[in-house]
């Protein structure tokens, strides 16, 4: 049993289910990040968390305590807006301890503790302003200000950051996880963007259609993808996904078509287990794990080279992105930045087979190797 | 070239201005006209008015006409002037406009941050009562006042104008509080107020320029009711505009136009004075609610 638990929870309106059977245990401390594209549940669930919506069936259980039909003031959480939701006519200060004021802190305690969470933010010149005076960092830090000074167990953040322009957006994701790494409170965070939830998360829970594709930490979900959504939606440029065949005579390999249409044979590490030779397979690739041979991970045990042409070379300064023809479709590289091509050129592509994974085409699911 | 064409462009703009000016100062003072004629008699003997032009300025200034109508004059059979009836439109003008604003608020408040099943056919409902004509509900409402005990009194007429003010007040609060971001509703939610703590520290104190809209709306149309004031008050509730009616067409003596014209003027004043008080707010709040509704 966790500290926030959410046991076979379901969001119905009428007769539409939006949420189906999401089950996630979060302990202490954790930092999750629901994420997945708008309208997959992850905006539903939190206010599920936090009582603004009601809960079809299931439980959510906060520190030990079934919160079913607790009042939203009565959960011990703090939420985040996505507008920030600052009461226009209240300075900040009074914004901040205005949660306190009706759970009835006396008013020195109310002055301490919005005291020290102004030090924490370095917003105390801001305390006698009105959100109108503030830029949008600043609406933010106080937006996370009024959350901090209820010492919740959870925090719920409902994409805080989209309102912040992209300079703005990196600064404050860092700000929060430093936040979280001095705080170790139990979060919450929903986001449609999967590089905050790369860099925030302790663990995150892909959704899609309503239901958690996948659950596990950034590295599982980002390396060990459990189906073709999660593969695809996760990392940017996202994962190629190569029509291949398999071939099971001799080594165990996938037979993919180059720039020419000629086959070429990249040999796995294993067997997908229960497939035949000759089987349909989706073969996928991170760019990453597609290089120039000199670029290519020195530790990996599984390099395979081949030569095709290039398409199209796109520097993005601090790596070259090149595409190229793969089984019919374009595979994008990340290269060096320093590598010299030109488009139409023929140059060797380094394969690294160890982050090489194999989905179903039919069900997107995983083949494990075996 | 193009220099000569500004130039011309800047003379014919002066000529088509000053004609624009001509045109509207000869309007506002076609307007101003009525209450020009009646400042004028206001300030003048009966004898200037029987005997001469009513256009013409006083003579013989005085300002006895409005004493006059103010605290002596013949109203039906008493002669007391409209003071006491000033004093009734007051004690039914205001109750009755804060009374309909807190509803009319709380109604927007609810239609829009706490939206139930079938809210909109209720809101439906309520415009519709925007709509129906005064002399409708003349009856029905008579026999109510009777039932509940406040015929022929200022609390009667009090609830009738409550009762039609609503309907308006939930109109232009509903409007201006759909804009309302439903999120701090919730983030208060969360912080624990409750409904009428969220309506009272969040909702009310932005709800300035709405209000003043409401406010000259209802005291606009509450002051100058005459047919309510006519069918359900009693001697001692009579408002302000019935009385001028009983000043004006009381048949005993001379008619004396000038104690007249002053009791018009002061049946008008309080309305006046609320528009260039908070005339501007008017308008801002008339936008804000029509356009974003």
């Amino acid at each position: 049993m966790g500290f926030l638990d959410i046991r076979n929870v379901t969001k119905s309106y009428g007769a539409v289910e939006v949420l189906h059977q999401v089950d996630i245990s979060v302990q202490e401390g954790e930092f999750l990040v629901l994420v997945g594209p708008s309208g997959c549940g992850k905006s539903t669930l939190l206010n599920m968390i936090a009582g603004l919506e009601g809960i079809t069936s299931g439980e959510i259980a906060i520190n030990g305590r079934v919160v079913n039909a607790v009042h939203p003031s009565k959960r011990n959480i703090a939420m985040v807006f996505q507008s920030y939701a600052l009461y226009p006519n209240m300075s900040v200060a009074q914004n901040m301890t205005f949660g306190l004021e009706m759970h009835g802190v006396p008013k020195p305690e109310r002055d301490k503790a919005l005291k020290d969470v102004a030090a924490l933010l370095q917003i105390e010149p801001l305390l006698d302003r009105k959100p109108g005076q503030l830029s949008g960092g600043q609406r933010q830090r106080v937006a996370m200000g009024r959350a901090l000074v209820r010492d919740p167990d959870v925090f719920l953040f409902d994409e805080p950051l989209s309102n912040l322009d992209a300079k703005l957006r990196v600064d404050m994701r860092t700000e929060i996880k430093k936040l979280h790494e001095k705080l170790k409170t139990t979060v919450v965070y929903v986001t449609h963007d999967q590089i905050e939830a790369l860099t925030l998360s302790t663990r995150i829970a892909v959704m899609n259609g309503g239901y958690v594709q996948q659950l596990g930490t950034p590295q599982e979900v980002y390396d060990d993808p459990a189906n073709v959504f999660v593969a695809s939606f996760m990392g940017s440029p996202s994962m190629n996904l190569i029509p291949a065949r398999l071939r099971l005579n001799g080594q165990a390999a996938v037979e993919i078509a180059d720039g020419a249409g000629q086959p070429v044979a990249l040999p796995l590490t294993g067997t997908p287990g229960g497939a035949q030779d000759g089987d349909a397979l989706l073969f996928g690739l991170r760019p990453e794990a597609l290089t120039d041979t000199e670029g290519a991970d020195r530790h990996a045990r599984n390099i395979v080279t081949f030569r095709n042409p290039v398409d199209v070379v796109e520097p993005a300064g601090s790596d070259t992105f090149v595409t190229t023809t793969l089984g019919g479709k374009d595979a994008i590289s990340r290269m060096r930045a320093d590598t010299r091509l030109t488009p139409g050129q023929t140059c060797d592509f380094a394969v690294n087979m160890d982050k090489a994974v194999l989905f179903d085409p039919r069900t997107e699911q995983r083949l494990r190797l075996t | 070239m193009s220099h000569a064409t500004q130039d011309t462009a800047v003379r014919t703009g002066r000529i088509a201005r000053t004609f624009i000016y001509l045109v509207l100062l000869l309007f506002a003072l076609f307007y101003l006209l009525p209450f020009f004629v009646m400042l004028a008699n206001s300030l003048k003997p009966l004898s200037e008015i029987t005997g001469g032009n009513m256009m013409a300025l006083p003579q013989d200034w005085t300002i006895a006409p409005w004493l006059s109508a103010w605290s002596t004059a013949q109203i039906g059979v008493e002669p007391t002037g409209l003071r006491p009836y000033f004093l009734n439109s007051i004690l039914m003008v205001v109750p009755a406009v804060a009374i309909s604003t807190v509803i009319g608020a709380l109604n927007g408040y609810i239609l829009t941050k706490w939206r139930f099943r079938g809210d909109t056919v209720i809101f439906g409902l309520m415009l519709f009562s925007c709509f129906i004509p005064f002399q409708i509900v003349l009856i029905p409402m008579a026999r109510m006042l009777g039932l509940m005990g406040l015929a022929g009194s200022t609390p009667g007429l009090v609830l009738v104008h409550v009762v039609y003010g609503i309907g308006f007040g939930t109109l232009y609060f509903r409007n201006y509080y759909a804009a309302f971001p439903t999120e701090l509703v919730r983030a208060a939610q969360i912080d624990g107020a409750g409904f009428f703590q969220i309506f009272w520290r969040i909702m009310l104190p932005v709800s300035g320029p709405i209000a003043v809209v409401n406010i000259i709306w209802q005291f606009t149309n509450i002051w100058n009711d005459f047919l309510f004031g006519a069918s359900f008050a009693d001697l001692d509730s009579m408002p302000m505009t019935v009385a001028l009616n009983n000043l004006v067409n009381s048949s005993t003596g001379v008619k004396e136009y000038n104690v007249h014209f002053a009791g018009a003027i002061l049946a008008a004043l309080p309305t006046l004075l609320v528009y260039i008080v908070a005339g501007r707010y008017f308008v801002r709040g008339l936008m804000a609610g029509s356009v974003k509704g």
